[in-house]
């Protein structure tokens, strides 16, 4: 029986909706925040700045990592830049401009009222993270300089060189660990969670395994925070970290978090195209070098030349050809179909002639190599030391990968799931981005959660509970928890099978990726429901994990992590097999206009999918929150 | 096409945990792709250990594009091995040909002890940070961020500094063990911008006498910045030099009046 969801959006109009909430919302007094522990796992942008700025606040916070540091989560490696509608240069930006470009971005399946609030704190966050010393570019004249991205008219996007995501992650950091320093969190590293714990329907804490002990212990808190990051890692081949997983939100799920949109992941268009079977995962291009490289392949089909060779009237520049108001910058879902559709018209380029072509030659020519060097210079040298070939000599190959997953634990207004006490942060909940998220929003997206919203919700949901007991560690519900885990993980490695965790993985990526990646076909989304089941049955039964429980064992962290994966793969299957029309990043080939573009069907899935957990991935129930549209008009999303 | 690299010999240092003496061990490996990195290579000898019924080798590695600073390996001797500005996850097999012999280690240094084969405990640069390396600045309430111009060369140096991965190359290839390149970069980063300005001596002090605590003292080898996959420049430790000096006697009261 499925139930629709209440996302408790507050009442008044869209512009103050948050402002009402921030003065509706309960305050616990500074001197009684100390009495309530809240735990952070995950310690990326929106985990750091949350456990940081709750901390600053008073709280007493435990954060949990599962890296050495947590300098390292993978926030690092967003290239790019990060959104705000500062308007810093005239161009027409504005609070409401970034909030329309998000939703029609997202292709109208995210909430209006949270989209609009990441659009208010857009400002904020570069204002906060500038006083905490991030280096972002700047002009000659000392202010701050903006670039622009895909799906956007104005130059909104502030970049620290191709390290964006790594300075403003080390922002971040350095305020947790100042945090630390204090005292004001306490810090577990190498932890990664294995189990949320529940006690009459509420968060009562965690339960994580030490990865240097493979310890298993129980810690209770008043309130819990997942940010633990996408699950793009289901495909195997992907641009995430190789430890990136769906384990922390899966295991949410498990307890009663609704996991929604799961078939909503993006996938983007300027990767470095594989080049051979050993590949352990895919690298990203910063989408920023769109500003400045021409995407295109030749007109003719296997074309054996090198580019060089190609006269300009033998080339097909698909982009500026098929979308010319946005060209080379159309957003992520729109270009990556496209360079799928070139490369499988056999006009791919490269030895496998699996991508097409990113060429700086005419930007150079334009802005001479100086300006575009220093531009892209740290990927222009990342691109040579995986390809061996020089970007600026010879165009760059670039194609699709996943990326980013939109879909994710489902959250109402305050980031809380519908498990009461756990909040879902960042990249880990499904809040923002509708179905395709554009270039630069997704840290500001972190960031505004853990600095921004956070901070304000959790209080509104703690100051209630002041003084009431709560379940210590205690708990029956907590040593239920502890004891399954160990079993799990001494379960993988009695198992006594012949395939390694990394066997299964890359077969059930290669399924993913097959049936439920760029394109979706009601046929092969069921074989694909046909086939994964029995894998399933496969890896319970025929995996090898060598080594013990005991220590450091990375095969079985790996196990453990693909287990989750097998699982939310039937459900990100059965949601894109549910879900029929094509919005974003999910494209149904069933359903696409006479030029190939997607075809929403806004009467029937104007809504979010939110499963249900019942003990089988197959049997999950799609629950759904009505998506209204009050402020901004469903168009057809056209970039031409 | 990828043309394929021929046996390769690796001796790899396996060792149990903290307590073990460790050993090398040699493992054949028979063809590689010159496309598969360095990484992607163990990975292919891992799952071969695992179908033979062994423990795999335990490595740390992340993100795989040269970012997240998780990756190690002392290759050859050299740290992130042969490549220069590469970190080890970004080494890729064609800086290697057919018959060589390739010794792996962890990270040796002191301030680092190893944990299990080739993955060391770096929580010692944590520590540091912990103590000073962050400009305070609570959230809420930040002014403008364009209010304070900061000029491009001051913006670009402080990104300089601030590329640091902190993989711990620099501890691994100095002979002294010292984290100078590392203290210093961080000190760099921020007390070159004006945000950083009224917590410029503290930090420096703080930072520089909790790196003592743990690491060897700095004497110019210069061996950090040969190995920095990010080319950090040795400049920025006479600058941390030059603070930890001042620190040392400026009336922090008198601050403002430079």
């Amino acid at each position: 029986m499925s139930v629709a969801l209440d996302p408790k959006v507050p009442d008044g109009p869209l512009a103050e909706k948050w402002d009402n909430y921030k003065f509706e919302a309960k305050l616990v007094n500074p001197a009684n925040k100390r009495k309530f522990k809240i735990i952070v796992v995950g310690t990326g942008l929106a985990g750091a700045s949350a456990a940081a700025t709750l901390a600053e606040l008073g709280y007493t916070v435990d954060a949990f990592t599962f890296h050495d540091s947590p300098r390292r989560a993978h926030s690092i490696a967003a290239q790019g830049g990060i959104n705000a509608s500062k308007n810093y240069h005239g161009d027409g930006d504005s609070v409401h401009r970034l909030f329309y470009d998000t939703i029609k971005g997202g292709d109208f399946r995210s909430r209006e009222a949270n989209v609009h609030r990441l659009a208010q704190v857009s400002s904020n966050i570069i204002d906060q993270m500038v006083a905490q010393g991030v280096p972002f570019a700047r002009e000659y004249g000392g202010l701050l300089d903006n670039r622009s991205f895909g799906g956007a008219q104005v130059s909104r996007t502030f970049y620290a060189r191709g390290q964006t995501g790594q300075q403003l992650l080390l922002g971040a950091y350095q305020q947790l660990a100042r945090q630390i320093g204090l005292g004001g969190v306490r810090l577990f590293n190498r932890s990664e969670l294995v189990d949320v714990v529940t006690v009459d329907g509420r968060s009562a804490g965690i339960v994580v395994r030490d990865l240097i002990t493979g310890e298993i212990t129980s810690h209770a808190a008043h309130a819990v925070v997942l940010a633990t990051g996408g699950y793009g890692n289901a495909f195997f081949l992907s641009t995430n970290a190789m430890n990136c997983n769906v384990t922390a939100a899966w295991r949410a799920h498990r307890k009663g978090a609704y996991f929604a949109n799961p078939c909503y992941t993006q996938i983007h268009p300027t990767c470095i195209p594989q080049s051979d079977d050993t590949q352990s995962k895919l690298t990203l291009m910063s989408e920023s070098l769109r500003n400045d490289g021409r995407v295109w392949v030749p007109s003719k089909i296997d074309d054996e030349r090198s580019a060089a060779q190609i006269p300009e009237n033998e080339r097909d520049y698909y982009l500026e050809r098929l979308y010319p108001s946005f060209g080379n910058l159309a957003p992520r879902d729109i270009s990556s179909r496209a360079a799928k559709r070139a490369v499988d018209s056999g006009r791919g380029v490269g030895p496998l002639k699996n991508g097409v072509n990113l060429d700086f030659q005419s930007a150079i020519d334009r802005l001479g190599f100086d300006t575009v060097w220093e531009r892209y210079s740290n990927l222009f040298e990342m691109y040579e030391r995986i390809t061996g070939e020089d970007p600026t000599k010879t165009p760059m190959r670039i194609y699709p990968a996943s990326h980013y997953t939109m879909g994710g634990l489902w959250v109402d207004y305050e980031l809380m799931t519908t498990v009461p006490g756990l909040y879902c942060a960042g990249e880990a909940n499904f809040s923002d981005h509708g179905a395709n998220r554009l270039g630069a929003s997704a840290l500001m997206q972190g960031l505004s959660d853990g600095y921004f919203v956070l901070p304000y919700t959790i209080g509104n949901y703690l100051a209630p509970m002041l003084n009431k007991p709560t379940p210590g560690t205690d708990h029956p519900e907590f040593k239920a928890s502890e004891l399954a885990a160990k079993e799990r993980y001494h379960g993988y490695v009695s198992i006594g099978g012949t395939k390694s965790p990394d066997h299964f993985h890359r077969e059930l990526g290669r399924i993913i990726w097959d049936y439920c990646g760029m394109e979706r076909t009601a046929e092969g989304l069921e074989k694909a429901l046909a086939e994964l089941p029995g894998l399933y049955d496969e890896f319970k039964t025929d995996l090898r994990v060598t080594g013990t429980d005991e220590g450091i064992n990375q095969t079985l962290e790996k196990a453990g992590r693909v287990d989750d994966f097998f699982q939310l793969g039937m459900l990100m299957c059965r949601d894109a097999l549910e879900r029929e029309e094509s919005c974003g990043g999910h494209f149904r080939v069933e359903h696409q206009d006479a030029e190939g573009e997607a075809l929403r069907d806004d009467e029937n899935f104007s809504h979010v999918a939110a499963w249900e957990w019942t003990g089988d991935p197959m049997a999950s129930i799609r629950n759904k929150e009505e998506l209204t549209f009050d402020n901004v008009h469903l168009a057809v999303r056209s970039y031409k | 096409m990828s043309t394929y690299l021929q046996n390769i010999t690796l001796k790899v240092w396996r060792q149990d945990g903290p307590a073990d003496g460790g050993r090398f061990e040699h493992y054949n490996v028979p063809e590689i792709s010159d496309e598969a990195s360095f990484l992607e290579m163990l990975d292919v000898l891992n799952e071969r250990l695992i179908n033979e019924g062994k423990e795999a080798i335990v490595f740390d590695h992340d993100c795989r594009e040269g970012i997240c600073g998780t990756c190690s390996l002392m290759i050859n001797g050299q740290a992130h091995g042969p490549a220069r500005m590469t970190a080890t996850c970004q080494l890729h097999m064609r800086k290697f040909a057919s018959n060589d012999t390739i010794v792996v280690e962890p990270w040796r240094a002191s301030a680092f002890p190893i944990l299990k084969d080739l993955m060391v405990d770096r929580s010692a640069f944590d520590r540091i940070i912990e103590v000073g390396g962050f400009i305070t600045a609570p959230t809420g309430g930040a002014p403008d961020a364009n209010l304070i111009p900061i000029p491009k060369p001051v913006a670009d140096a402080a990104m300089d500094a601030a590329e640091c991965i902190g993989c711990g190359a620099c501890v691994a290839a100095c002979p002294n063990g010292a984290a100078n390149l590392f203290t210093s970069a961080k000190i760099a980063h921020l007390n070159m911008l004006p945000q950083g300005q009224a917590e410029r001596f503290a930090r420096t002090e703080a930072m520089v006498e909790k790196m003592d605590e743990y690491f060897g003292s700095c004497t110019n080898h210069g061996e950090c910045e040969a190995a920095c996959p990010k080319g950090i420049s040795l400049d920025f430790i006479a600058l941390m030099n030059q603070d930890y000096r001042k620190s040392k006697f400026k009336n922090r009261k008198s601050l403002s009046r430079t």
